[in-house]
């Protein structure tokens, strides 16, 4: 075993050390603070591409190494954690610490004017550290906990800005929801180590995601008819649901905008909420065990396949009707999400990594470009409100567009290969064309929505001076950004536009890669797959076109004019920029349920147990009474010398606390009493 | 050696007492040392007992006619709990160090329970358990009765009455035990080898756990916690929730299931889907666990949200006893030591860190007065010790809701998932109240009035239990090494039946 296998905790520990340095140190060391930050993701990267090349110079079996260790024992049984050494997490390990390290560096120009800039990069080293310990994990249970740390963390970075009210209750929000999805997660971790007596995910033939333990829990059927393998399997689901902001767990999503920006690059697109995708596929061969008999699919990758289309459809819809230039990309990136669980289900591992990888890329740079035109325009979010930004942030822009057309799927472009790979898995899929046409409709809304809000930002004049309440202050117009901001935007840039050759039907490295195998250059693959991208691509077009149509034929230049699709059809784009009001639903039924049980609940303790208490209380006292009536007229040795002892100790007492003690001594009297006549009673017997 | 935590205590008690009433100083400081001494034993002997088995720590007869001693015993179960009691005394005495009304009665009466305290634990004759059992609620009550604050008066009542009934229930069951065992002895081991018939157990078993589970928290019998809770200074606050209520639940698992294994078998039929008393108490747990949780979440007074959240967590407790499997117990035991830690923390922040320095409880009060600004440590505090009471990893919490949880899913996967319902909602409860007493709206500005700042003490205290928490959450073999022996000697056979 080599030295990076051994060591891999580092790539975790390193960050995390570092954010908990920071935290004690003083508030106005702010350049330590984003120095041991930056650095320690560096060295990170460092470590993951040394773990990236062990695994690339590796073959078949020795390609996925682990090394576990005793954590704590009841009884016979051990709990065991451990790290893990595979293509998956050697993939993400580059990606995360890559794209990490360069939000890191854009923070340093991003919140240069925060007065909490040192508890910022506290929290965001915390973050990673946490994050890159999910990926690392050879054990369900290790997972799991860096994976609620990592909710922690995104909690306090969502939060970070906690005096706008907005803020705390979208951090509150992130935290509630996932963690309801993470009670699936836990429940299934519970019925997997019921029933496999381990958590491990590799261990020698021993773990839970080996040949001998998937047998029998593939075997077994549970509740509703379903393998014990999917029950679980759509547990574990729940928990990747909540973090990936599937439905009907999203309403956190958009929400969490409130963040800085840079947090919402990190969480938002690239890291927190891909972690969701990378556990199924972590888990992919417990969702997938059992596939015999002709039968291609199981009931968990049904219900992951069905959930992610829906969530594209409804995130890409969402996303047309959105005024904020975050809050787009948010759902947006929602339904990249629901793409990727569509590749999982379909198409397996690779399909759905490999769009999550290059997502990651894009997504980030779309992200990091929007916090640079907030930056510019001094703070402004509404994308009514800006316009012209082309010439005025002429670097922004080039790299903007790289990500936009990489999110379209514009041929070429890292996005089509990934996205089409998709759309080529759930075209094959045997059970069902739906969630092809679904992506597919998905990908034409896509296109729309970017060509929008594209123009919306970029094109025509200025509006920025007219009514915004953030343009007030002096500022006349938007400013391109600092070399620390656009530099990270340019260097992402690259991977967007190129990342995708890596992974095409001719050169299919990436797929090998994760498989273990060695890619062949084949063109013969793409005689195949060819039909499938002209249609994509010629819905891509479409939907570019449609965009230009209704938006940049005309371009907008009064600030309080209507959407284009608001004033033919009020009805729909409220509906959408409501999000479908699951929001107003929510509050409707699940929380309004919860807050009259807590009422009831509370109301029965002050009523209902308190009035027994008091009944009780009542009885005891007149019971007390009669007692001490008999006790003074029916004179009793036994009772005397059985309570002598204690008057005398009470009498000590209750010069203490007058009035209460003397009743209180009744009742130990009136149990030694009882005692001693039970005593006696019992004896005789 | 361990003996000694009783008899320093018990010593300190009586020293403070006759020491002049002026020397406040002197006082806490001996108070301390007493705490210190009983924790520097509990530690010596975690330490050093290595295999967690059953060790005589004094033996002595006190009345031979009846076959009662003075036995005192430590397997690793005691030898846990007792640490938790000298951790939570020290901290304790820290957060009271701001005591001015009559210091004296005060730390005498602390003493006298942490004393008490440690004798129940170390008891295994059960008269003596009984005695120091009873001794415990009277300084309980004066505690509160004297220097509590809202409803004092009503709540040291209702906390002893229910106390009370507690007991009785408690003596009647071990009277008739003694009395059908006809073995003229009261020692734990005599007793519980004693094969009582199948009849008999079946309502000697609720009888005795319900009594011991009352002081415990169990849902229906759990108001007198919160009020007394509320009611009671913080030091109390912190005993009372750290380490008196772990004692019903002590008792649970080492009289009422030793002495009875068999009253936790199948009646034989079912009335309204119970068929047994241990589905029952099962029950009323996973309810004692998501009411106390629910009722947490809308309460106004910040300490009632935290006596709730006891209810709840004393709910995981009795669950994992209802277990009956090795995994479930052992949770329950690590829960114990788990809320001892955390409970006493929360109550020290809101009593002692928030309530004495801005008089008022009240959640809405709290937020307009930017006390994440202006008492940043108690918001940390207060944002650790939530986090970790709602079972973030790396906590203490975590491990024993982990363990619990898939005791509780071995048993019926129904039972898990309403305690992980309880779980979400305790994240919503902890939420909530930090959401409203620390991030508020700041709307005033500049108090002018800014409180004291956090004191020397209180920050001890809480780098120790908390401290004492992530050790226990990040290596939990600490203490599951004491635990497991201790629950596979002959003294829990009748519940695992010669093997788990």
């Amino acid at each position: 075993m080599s030295w990076i296998v051994h060591n891999l905790w580092l790539v975790a520990a390193l960050p995390f050390a570092a954010g908990g340095v920071i935290s004690v140190m003083k508030q106005r060391q702010r350049t330590l603070a984003a120095g041991l930050a930056v650095g320690s993701m560096a060295l990170s990267f460092v470590l993951a591409l040394m773990a990236f090349v062990q695994v690339l110079t590796s073959h078949g079996e020795a390609t996925r190494q682990f090394s576990n260790f005793a954590w704590f024992q009841f009884g016979a049984e051990w709990v065991r954690l451990g790290w893990l050494l595979d293509p998956l997490t050697a993939v993400m390990l580059v990606m995360v610490t890559f794209v990490g390290l360069l939000i890191f560096i854009y923070s340093i120009g991003y919140m240069a004017e925060d007065e909490n800039f040192k508890r910022f990069f506290c929290f965001l080293a915390l973050f990673a550290g946490a994050m890159l310990g999910v990926l690392i994990a050879n054990n369900l249970l290790l997972l799991f906990m860096c994976w609620e740390i990592v909710g922690l963390t995104s909690y306090l970075l969502i939060g970070f800005w906690y005096e706008k009210p907005s803020a705390a209750a979208a951090a509150k929000k992130a935290f509630i929801v996932t963690r309801i999805g993470d009670l699936g997660l836990f429940l299934g971790m519970a019925w997997l180590y019921a029933q496999t007596g381990t958590l491990l995910f590799y261990d020698a033939g021993r773990g839970c995601l080996e040949a001998n333990a998937l047998t029998t829990l593939a075997m077994h059927t549970t509740v509703f008819g379903l393998t014990l393998s999917s029950a679980i399997g759509i547990l574990i689901f729940c928990g990747s649901a909540g973090k990936s902001g599937q439905v009907p767990l999203h309403v956190w999503l958009p929400d969490a905008m409130e963040g800085p920006t840079p947090v919402s690059a990190l969480i938002h697109a690239a890291t927190m909420v891909a972690a969701g995708v990378f556990l199924l596929a972590r888990v992919y061969p417990l969702l997938s065990a059992g596939v015999t008999h002709g039968m291609t699919t199981t009931v968990a990758l049904q219900v992951v396949t069905w959930v992610g289309a829906i969530t594209a459809l409804f995130g890409a819809l969402v996303a047309v009707a959105q005024w904020d230039i975050k809050r787009i990309l948010a759902y947006s990136t929602m339904s990249q999400l629901g793409y990727m669980m569509i590749g999982l289900g379909t198409g397996g591992v690779s399909v759905g990594m490999f769009h999550l990888i290059t997502h990651a890329f894009f997504k980030a740079l779309l992200f990091l470009g929007a916090g640079s035109v907030i930056h510019g325009c001094h703070g402004e979010q509404d994308i009514r409100f800006m316009g012209g930004l082309r010439k005025a942030m002429p670097v922004t822009f080039a790299a903007y567009s790289c990500g936009m057309l990489a999110l379209c799927g514009v041929p070429l472009f890292s996005g089509f290969w990934s996205k089409d790979e998709i759309l080529h898995s759930a075209f094959v899929w045997n059970l069902s064309r739906g969630p092809f046409y679904i992506g597919a409709i998905g990908a034409l809304l896509t296109a729309f929505y970017m060509t929008r809000q594209m123009i919306y930002v970029y094109a025509g004049t200025t509006r920025l001076a007219a009514e915004s309440t953030h343009g007030e202050h002096g500022h006349s117009g938007a400013h391109e950004s600092p070399k620390v901001m656009t530099v990270p935007l340019l260097i992402l840039a690259v991977p967007a536009v190129v990342l995708g050759f890596f992974g095409t039907p001719v050169w299919p490295w990436f797929q090998s890669f994760l498989e273990g195998d060695t890619a062949n250059v084949s063109f013969g693959a793409l005689g195949g797959a060819f039909p499938l991208m002209i249609v994509s691509s010629l819905i891509v077009f479409v939907g570019l076109g449609l965009g230009w149509l209704l938006y940049g034929r005309k371009l907008i230049v009064d600030v309080g004019a209507l959407d284009r699709i608001e004033s033919a059809q009020p009805g729909l784009f409220h509906l959408l920029s409501g999000a479908f009001y699951i929001n107003e639903l929510y509050a409707a039924t699940v929380v309004r349920f919860t807050l009259v049980a807590a009422s009831v609940s509370a109301w029965l303790d002050r009523w209902i147990f308190g009035g027994v208490v008091r009944a009780i209380s009542t009885i005891f006292v007149l019971f007390a009474k009669v007692d001490s009536f008999a006790d003074t007229h029916v004179v009793n040795r036994g009772f005397d010398a059985g309570c002598g002892s204690v008057s005398y100790g009470g009498s000590f007492l209750s010069k203490l606390q007058a009035g209460k003690v003397q009743r209180y001594l009744k009742f130990v009297g009136v149990a030694l009493f009882v005692a001693v006549a039970l005593l006696f009673w019992g004896g005789k017997a | 050696m361990l003996a000694y935590t009783i008899y320093i205590s018990f010593f300190g008690a009586l020293v403070v007492l006759l020491m002049p009433k002026g020397s406040r100083m002197a006082i806490r400081t001996v108070a301390l040392l007493c705490a210190i001494a009983g924790f520097a034993l509990a530690l010596t002997a975690f330490v050093q007992h290595g295999t967690g088995e059953l060790t005589t720590v004094a033996l002595a007869p006190w009345i031979p006619s009846l076959g009662i001693h003075y036995h005192l015993a430590a397997d690793g179960i005691t030898l846990c709990l007792v640490l938790l009691t000298g951790v939570v005394a020290i901290a304790g005495v820290l957060f009271s160090w701001n005591i001015e009304q009559r210091v004296n009665e005060f730390f005498a009466f602390y003493l006298l329970l942490i004393g008490s305290v440690y004798g129940v634990f170390l008891s295994y004759d059960l008269f003596l358990l009984f005695v120091f059992y009873e001794i415990v609620i009277v300084p309980k009550y004066f505690l509160i009765a004297i220097w509590g604050s809202t409803r004092r008066e009503y709540g040291a009542m209702k906390l002893a009455i229910y106390s009370f009934v507690g007991s009785a229930m408690v003596l009647v069951g071990l009277i008739a035990a003694y009395v059908v065992a006809g073995s003229h002895s009261m020692d734990l081991a005599a007793l519980a080898s004693y094969r009582y018939p199948l009849h008999f157990q079946m309502w000697a078993f609720p009888l005795v756990f319900t009594g011991f589970a009352i002081l415990a928290g169990l849902w229906p019998f759990h108001t007198w916690a919160p009020t007394g809770h509320v009611a009671a200074p913080t030091a109390a606050s912190m005993l009372l929730a750290g380490v008196v209520m772990k004692l019903g639940a002590y008792g649970c698992l080492r009289v009422a299931m030793t002495l009875f294994p068999l009253g936790l078998s199948s009646w034989g039929f079912h009335v309204l889907g119970f068929g047994s008393w241990r589905d029952v108490f099962a029950v009323l747990a996973v309810i004692g666990i998501l009411y106390g949780a629910l009722v947490a979440l809308v309460q106004s007074d910040f300490k009632f949200v935290i006596g709730y959240s006891s209810v709840s967590h004393m709910g995981f407790i009795l669950l994992g006893l209802m277990t009956l499997n090795q995994i479930g117990i052992t949770g329950a035991v690590v829960q114990m030591i788990s809320h001892g830690l955390l409970a006493g923390l929360l109550f020290g922040v809101v009593g002692r860190m928030l309530y004495d320095r801005t008089h008022t409880r009240e959640l809405g009060k709290l937020g307009p007065m930017n006390l994440s600004r202006a008492l940043p440590f108690a918001t940390v505090t207060f944002v650790l010790a939530g986090m970790a009471s709602m079972g973030l990893p790396g906590f203490s919490g975590f491990v024993a809701e982990l363990m619990i949880l898939i005791g509780a899913w071995r048993v019926s996967p129904l039972l898990a998932i309403g305690v992980g319902l309880g779980i979400v909602t305790g994240v919503a409860y902890v939420w909530r109240a930090m959401q409203k007493a620390f991030f508020a709206e700041a709307t005033t500005i500049i108090d002018p009035h800014p409180p004291a700042p956090i004191t020397l003490p209180e920050k001890l205290g809480t780098g120790l239990l908390l401290a004492s928490s992530i050790a226990v959450g990040l290596y939990p073999q600490m203490v599951l090494r004491l635990i497991a022996p201790a629950l596979n000697t002959p003294l829990f056979s009748g519940l695992h039946g010669g093997g788990w």
